[in-house]
This record gives C-alpha cells, sequence and structure tokens, in this order.
C-alpha cells in the first residue's frame, strides 16, 4: 500500500498555538447531515470498507466528550440556559474531543471519520440569532478538514425517516425552543429547512460538498466511497490541495 | 445585539491575594446600605457549569483551549442570566474578575490573544475598572501563608513550569501580571495600590464610584 503523505495541521481561524507545525499522516473526513440523514449508517459502511483496505479508522462525533457531554445534557434539561452559553458548551465538548481523540489519531496516521463537526454547531446557532462571525472566531482552533460531505434530505423526506427511526420528533432537532410554531409537525419542517439553507450558505466557505441524501443508502455509499478513495489515491502523490 | 444599558457595571481584577475580593465585598456593603439596587458576581460559580470545570480540574484533564472554553461558557451563562439584564433594569452590578481575567490567564496558558478576546467581545465594557496592583512577592505571600496545598491549575502546574508547586506559582502569577499590567492603559483600568491600608484603598473605590453614579440614580435610590 502506498504511504500517505505528511501534511501541516491548518485551522480555520487563530489555531491552538501550541500545535502549530504539528505534522500529521492522517485524514480527517467529516460527515454532516441532520438527524436521520443516515449519517450513522454510512459511516458504518465506511469504517468497513477503510479498514478492509488496510487503513486504520477513528470514528468521532459531537457530544461525546467524557468531560463535558454530561454537562451538556444537564444544561439542555434546564431551559434558563442562555444560547450563547450552550453554543460555548458544545464548543468545549468540541474542543476536548479534537486536542484528545481527533488530533492524537492524525498524527498517529487513522483515517478519522467524523459524525457531525462545527458545521453543525455553527449552524444551530446562527439560526438562533448568533452571529456568523463569532461563530466563525470562535471555532478558530479547528482544524481544517481533508472532505466534508454534507447530507443533504429533504426535510419532508427527513420527517418520515425521523418516524421510522423514533416514533417522536426530538425537541431541539424540531427548534421547539424557539417558538417557530405551536405545531411540533410544522417546527419541525421549518428549523429543518432553516439549519438546510445554512448549509447550502456555508457551502463555498468551508468547502463542503453537498451530498443528495434523498437516494437509497447503496448509492450514497458509492459516492462517499468514490469520492473518498479519489482524495486518497490523489493525497499519496501531492500535498493536499488548500482548501481556504 | 446591544441593549440600552442603564445600570452600571463596575469590575475588579488582579492577582490572587491582590485584595480585590475584599475590596469589592465593603464596596457591595455600602452600596447596599445607602440603598442602592446591587448585584454581586463572581468569576467560575455558574451553577451549571462550575461542576463540569472542577471535575475537569480535579482529574487534570483541561486543555488551555477546554480551560479556556469552560471559563466563558460560566462567564456567559451568568452574563446571559443576570449581568446583561440586572444592567438594563437599572442595577449596579459588581463583578470579582471579568473578562480582563480570561484575557490574561488563557494567554499565559498559551491560547491567541485574538482568539480569547473574540470569545468575549458581546460583553459590555465595565464603566469602571478597578486594577489592585500589588507585588508578586506580596500576593504569593498572603496566598501560600495560610496554604499547606496549591491546586494544580491554580499553580499553573499544566504549563510545566516547575516541578515544585510554589516555585511554578510564583512564575505563573508574575505572567498574569505581566499581562495585566499591558492591559491598564488600553482598557482604562483603575489602578489601586494593593499594598496601602483597607481603609484607604476602600476610601480611593469610593471616590470613584460616587463621581461615576448618574445623578438620577442617586436621587430614586438614596
Amino acid at each position: 500500500m502506498k504511504k500517505i503523505q505528511e501534511g501541516r495541521l491548518r485551522f480555520y481561524g487563530h489555531g491552538i498555538p501550541y500545535f502549530e507545525d504539528t505534522e500529521v499522516r492522517g485524514k480527517l473526513v467529516v460527515i454532516e447531515g441532520p438527524d436521520a440523514s443516515g449519517r450513522s449508517t454510512q459511516i458504518g459502511m465506511l469504517t468497513s470498507s477503510l479498514e478492509a483496505a488496510g487503513h486504520a479508522v477513528l470514528n468521532t462525533g459531537l457530544k461525546r466528550s467524557e468531560l463535558i457531554s454530561e454537562g451538556i445534557l444537564e444544561a439542555k434539561r434546564n431551559f434558563a440556559i442562555g444560547r450563547k452559553t450552550l453554543s460555548l458548551f458544545y464548543a468545549a465538548d468540541f474542543a476536548d474531543q479534537l486536542e484528545n481523540k481527533i488530533i492524537p489519531a492524525l498524527r498517529a496516521g487513522y483515517i478519522v471519520l467524523a459524525d457531525r463537526y462545527i458545521y453543525t454547531l455553527m449552524a444551530r446557532s446562527t439560526v438562533r440569532g448568533i452571529s456568523r462571525k463569532w461563530s466563525h472566531s470562535l471555532f478558530g482552533f479547528a482544524i481544517v478538514p481533508d472532505l466534508v460531505f454534507y447530507l443533504d434530505v429533504d426535510p419532508n423526506e427527513l420527517v418520515h425517516r425521523v418516524f421510522q427511526k423514533n416514533t417522536f420528533l426530538d425537541y431541539f432537532e424540531s427548534g421547539a425552543d424557539m417558538g417557530l410554531s405551536d405545531d411540533m409537525f410544522e417546527s419541525f419542517l421549518i428549523y429543518q429547512a432553516r439549519i438546510g439553507r445554512e448549509f447550502h450558505r456555508m457551502q463555498k466557505r468551508y468547502n463542503l460538498t453537498i451530498i443528495d441524501g434523498n437516494r437509497p443508502i447503496q448509492e450514497i455509499n458509492a459516492d462517499l466511497q468514490k469520492r473518498i478513495d479519489d482524495y486518497l489515491a490523489s493525497s499519496t502523490q501531492k500535498p493536499r490541495p488548500d482548501t481556504n | 445585539m446591544r441593549y440600552p444599558v442603564k445600570g452600571k457595571l463596575i469590575i475588579v481584577e488582579g492577582v490572587d491575594g491582590s485584595g480585590k475580593s475584599t475590596q469589592i465585598h465593603l464596596l457591595e456593603k455600602w452600596l447596599r446600605y445607602i440603598g442602592m439596587p446591587v448585584f454581586f458576581t463572581e468569576w467560575n460559580s455558574s451553577e451549571t457549569v462550575k461542576e463540569i470545570t472542577s471535575k475537569g480540574k480535579k482529574k487534570g484533564l483541561l486543555t488551555p483551549i477546554t480551560f479556556s472554553l469552560l471559563h466563558a461558557t460560566d462567564f456567559t451563562d451568568r452574563y446571559e442570566r443576570h449581568i446583561l439584564p440586572l444592567l438594563r433594569a437599572g442595577y449596579i452590578v459588581l463583578a470579582d474578575r471579568y473578562v480582563y481575567t480570561a484575557f490574561a490567564r488563557d494567554v499565559v496558558r498559551g491560547c491567541n490573544p485574538y482568539w480569547v478576546r473574540h470569545l468575549y467581545d458581546f460583553a459590555v465594557k465595565p464603566d469602571l475598572a478597578f486594577y489592585f496592583k500589588v507585588p508578586v512577592d506580596v500576593a504569593f505571600e498572603r496566598i501560600t501563608k495560610n496554604r499547606p496545598k496549591l491546586k494544580y491549575y491554580e499553580a499553573g502546574m499544566d504549563l510545566n513550569l516547575s516541578n515544585d508547586p510554589y516555585e511554578s506559582y510564583r512564575i505563573f502569577q508574575g505572567r498574569i501580571v505581566e499581562q495585566y499590567e499591558s492591559m491598564i492603559k488600553p482598557e482604562k483600568f483603575v489602578v489601586i495600590d494593593g499594598t496601602a491600608d483597607i481603609e484607604q484603598q476602600q476610601e480611593m473605590v469610593r471616590q470613584k464610584v460616587l463621581a461615576m453614579i448618574p445623578a438620577k440614580l442617586k436621587e430614586a435610590w438614596v
């Protein structure tokens, strides 16, 4: 197998001074998309095939840090919590995983598959009235992934998938805290459409690849797999392209 | 979003052992005594966040970035819930440490200074910011005199400055003082000599505060 070339960590903003000049051999691939868009199914399939191809793979996601995830659950139960406060809580949770899991794995040469990244956090904040500029600056310590896919699913299709999975609509994923509609179903559709729009808006700045998530699982998987394989093949020869 | 703020924000800064907490405590007592509407808040005290921060600290799990973000979360919780609404309602809000503590500590820990400042850019500027200036040795003496053991992060042990907690603490505090000193002018700190008598310091503090409270507010409440 060909060796993947080394690259330097690149940050979105001011970065983490003590990680500057850190060399990494691994690759960071992000799968974004709403709940029930098929993210975890796709990550499972990609993990198997990448491992079968001989790569070491690490899965990460939001709200999984040992330190902070519990606090976020606690904070969300408390409805008096402010929106900026919650954003910062999520950012702390993300930072914990970035520094303690993602960066070490990248240094060790892993392919890191991230189930959501900063884009979901920024989209959620933006639709709740927090300025894009502030969020962008907040996540200035985040590293620029090699690939970011957004599974774009029509809210009307998405709602069916949610019901297949859960039989109820999640409070926050329906934007119920935002007073969009008295009707939860209606609220879900409005909220998901706004989040979707925000992702499209972020596409250029953050170099997101938008994937049509309305298709069957296998078809989406073939699409993702090909894009990842092509990227890995190209990065064994030349340094990774600049995405800024 | 910026709202019109009717109240006044008074904050104190300085290293541990600079005497700032004593002074703001006396200020609070006095303002309450003369009948002002006062709210007091201190660094790292939000009920929602404090527990997690202290758990992380106990386990030594915090990196400079998570340390910074958790303290920002704590601050923002107090800001969104208490500081801003109370200022809008016309209260005199007293804060024992404000954003400048983060500007000093987080930068010494290795965070980017611009990043830290952006994090807090939504916070209103204080109407009065007192900086209690003391030589590092005096503050060190005051803190360590009655303390058999320094805590890990308090002593800055995460910075690998020295294996001896006391030596580490002294170096760490010295660097924080440097950061504070560099902010005196741009942030318009009112410098109080923290080595003076408690009464003398309080006299200075009260003079500055009286000069700042609008006549209307005084009439309405005194």
